[in-house]
């Protein structure tokens, strides 16, 4: 069997695209990496150097002190736990919207899936900026929902909706649910239908056959589909800066906060590599459990 | 034929309405001839005039689709060669830190990304402006054109490709003349997936970007963070209009043409984080 086989070509092929991830993914890490183990000072750039040099030899000055400042102050603390309970409740909202969704998609006719894909997917190719500004018009005090609530006798006054954890959840809900439906709907289309009427036939309920057959048969796609919510949402800084309210920052918010607002790298390097670690664990997870499946390939 | 039940007809109609609601709203409110951007004052096209005029903005606006062009073009070179090594070079060595490297991006979050990429532009001291936004761009976005294209690859029969090379043709040209016809639509439609995430990015731009490039979300942003605005109404409408034409457009042209473009698609746009495994 004749492959790709000309050394100096495969080199090349590889190596590009290589050398660009070397140069500007894993170097600009290794450089958060070593300044937040810097000392912050009053200069451009605003952190001390790793190496001092004394009699002429590099003496290096690690510090600690800004992992210990994450630890000692709760505002960092209390916006990671934020942020992972925003993430982890509105992940499980997603998969409750999303799976009767990507089910009754996939239970559709080959024709009419095709459609009702592009009608999912179609929101997610308009601006994500703006579609999350939307919110803001619907959910303000003299927003459409009050107004329209307030019109049918439902409320006398205004809900307050924006600015609150209600908003920050619709709006990350709102942004998501595309990457939910669209790995469970991929796993269900395949779940073969004969094993669905077996069940039916012996006599098994309508909702012990879903239990018991569709959703452990669509376990790859759930783990999937909350894996790309989850990840992105502890990091999301846009929708929470927009509809939230000041009083609880998401971790994004606060590495944004430190850089922008405090001129303090060096602390936000640390947050990064703190969440960065955090990310990480549940891929490590994911993988240790997809590896087995994807050796009996 | 399989009918939907009542209870899967109801998921559907209401997530899509939840999906569309406030993209509809926002689309009504701009031809809202009132500044009030909650009182109806009759339709207009007003806030269209105003954008034409809005200098700024429409500078923005340019900034950002010549950016697209860059970075999309670019990543779509780089990010068609990794899924080529990873699709055809077999379990080459290192080919495991390399799958991650092309992985990782996909799950960093864009702040991350934004700083780390800042500090090294600081690092080697490089005068931040249109093309350090550009390579950042092109960073974040040539690992999603690896996923989408390396499904396509992956789907289709390599025997073509060895038969050419069976009849003595070259490598690169087995590659220009059987492969590249073959992926010719998940390369199209991860051109379009990168142009759309340049042209939407907010955080990754804010960190790299310097005087003299201020990109389009980066100007609407700093508008609407103050509440909403009719003009910015009118910005969202004409981009939702764009796209949904570019991309009806696009998968039109896609079934017209026969071609699986569009579920390579869908299929690159499912779980990237699935295909890490060796």
């Amino acid at each position: 069997m004749r492959r790709w086989e000309n050394p100096a070509g495969r080199r090349l092929v590889a190596g590009i695209p290589l050398a660009w991830l070397a140069v500007l993914f894993l170097a600009p890490f290794l450089i958060v990496l070593k300044i937040s183990f810097s000392q912050m000072r009053l200069a451009v750039p605003p952190y001390a150097p790793l190496f001092a040099w004394r009699h002429g030899l590099p003496v290096p000055e690690l510090h600690l002190s800004n992992y210990s400042f994450l630890l000692s102050d709760p505002l960092y603390a209390s916006a990671f736990l934020y942020s992972l309970k925003v993430a982890a409740v509105s992940t499980l909202v997603c998969l409750l919207l999303g799976y009767p969704m990507a089910y009754a998609i996939a239970r559709s006719t080959p024709s009419r899936r095709t459609a009702l894909l592009m009608l999912v997917m179609l929101p997610f190719w308009t601006s994500f900026l703006l579609r999350v500004y939307a919110w803001i018009g619907l959910l303000q005090n003299d927003g459409i929902i009050n107004n329209v609530l307030l019109y049918l006798g439902l409320i006398h006054r205004p809900l307050v909706m924006l600015q609150t954890d209600f908003s920050v959840y619709i709006g990350i809900v709102y942004s998501y649910l595309p990457f939910m439906v669209l790995p469970l709907y991929a796993t269900l289309e395949k779940l073969d239908e004969s094993l669905i009427e077996a069940a039916a036939d012996l006599g098994c309920p309508r909702w012990r056959t879903f239990w018991l057959v569709t959703l452990p048969l669509s376990s790859s796609g759930v783990l999937a589909g909350v894996l790309l919510c989850f990840i992105p949402i502890v990091g999301e800084f846009v929708i929470p800066d927009l509809l939230g309210g000041s009083r609880s920052p998401m971790i994004g918010q606060t590495i944004w906060m430190e850089f922008f607002g405090n001129k303090d790298w060096p602390a936000a390097s640390a947050i990064a590599v703190v969440l960065v670690c955090l990310l990480v664990t549940p891929i490590v997870v994911y993988q240790n459990q997809a590896m087995p499946a994807a050796e009996r390939d | 034929m399989r009918k939907l039940s009542a209870f899967n007809l109801l998921a559907i109609v209401l997530g899509l309405a939840f999906l569309y609601l406030p993209i509809v709203v926002l689309v009504i409110y701009s031809f809202n001839a009132s500044r009030l951007v909650t009182v109806w004052g009759g339709w207009s096209t007003r806030w269209y005039a105003a954008l034409i005029d809005d200098a700024p903005l429409v500078e923005s606006a340019l900034i950002s689709i010549r950016l697209a062009l860059v970075s999309a073009s670019a990543a779509t070179i780089l990010g068609t060669l990794a899924a080529l090594a990873l699709a055809r070079f077999g379990r080459f060595r290192g080919r495991l830190p390399f799958a991650a490297m092309i992985y990782a991006p996909l799950v960093m979050p864009e702040v991350v990304t934004g700083l780390s990429l800042l500090l090294l532009f600081v690092a080697i001291s490089v005068d931040r402006g249109f093309w350090t936004v550009a390579i950042a761009h092109t960073t974040m976005a040539m690992c999603f054109v690896t996923v989408i294209v390396q499904s396509r690859l992956v789907d289709f029969d390599m025997s073509l490709e060895e038969a050419a090379m069976d009849l003595g043709a070259s490598p690169l040209r087995t590659f220009l003349e059987v492969t590249l016809p073959l992926i010719l639509p998940a390369i199209a439609a991860s051109w379009m997936l990168a142009f759309a995430l340049s042209l939407d990015d907010l955080v990754i731009a804010s960190f790299t970007t310097g005087p003299g490039a201020t990109t389009l979300p980066i100007r609407i942003y700093s508008e609407v963070r103050l509440g909403v605005k009719p003009e910015m109404n009118a910005v969202c409408s004409v981009m939702v209009g764009v796209v949904g034409v570019a991309v009806i457009g696009a998968s039109l042209l896609a079934k017209l043409t026969g071609a699986r473009g569009a579920s390579a698609r869908w299929r690159g746009d499912g779980p990237p984080i699935r295909a890490i495994g060796p």
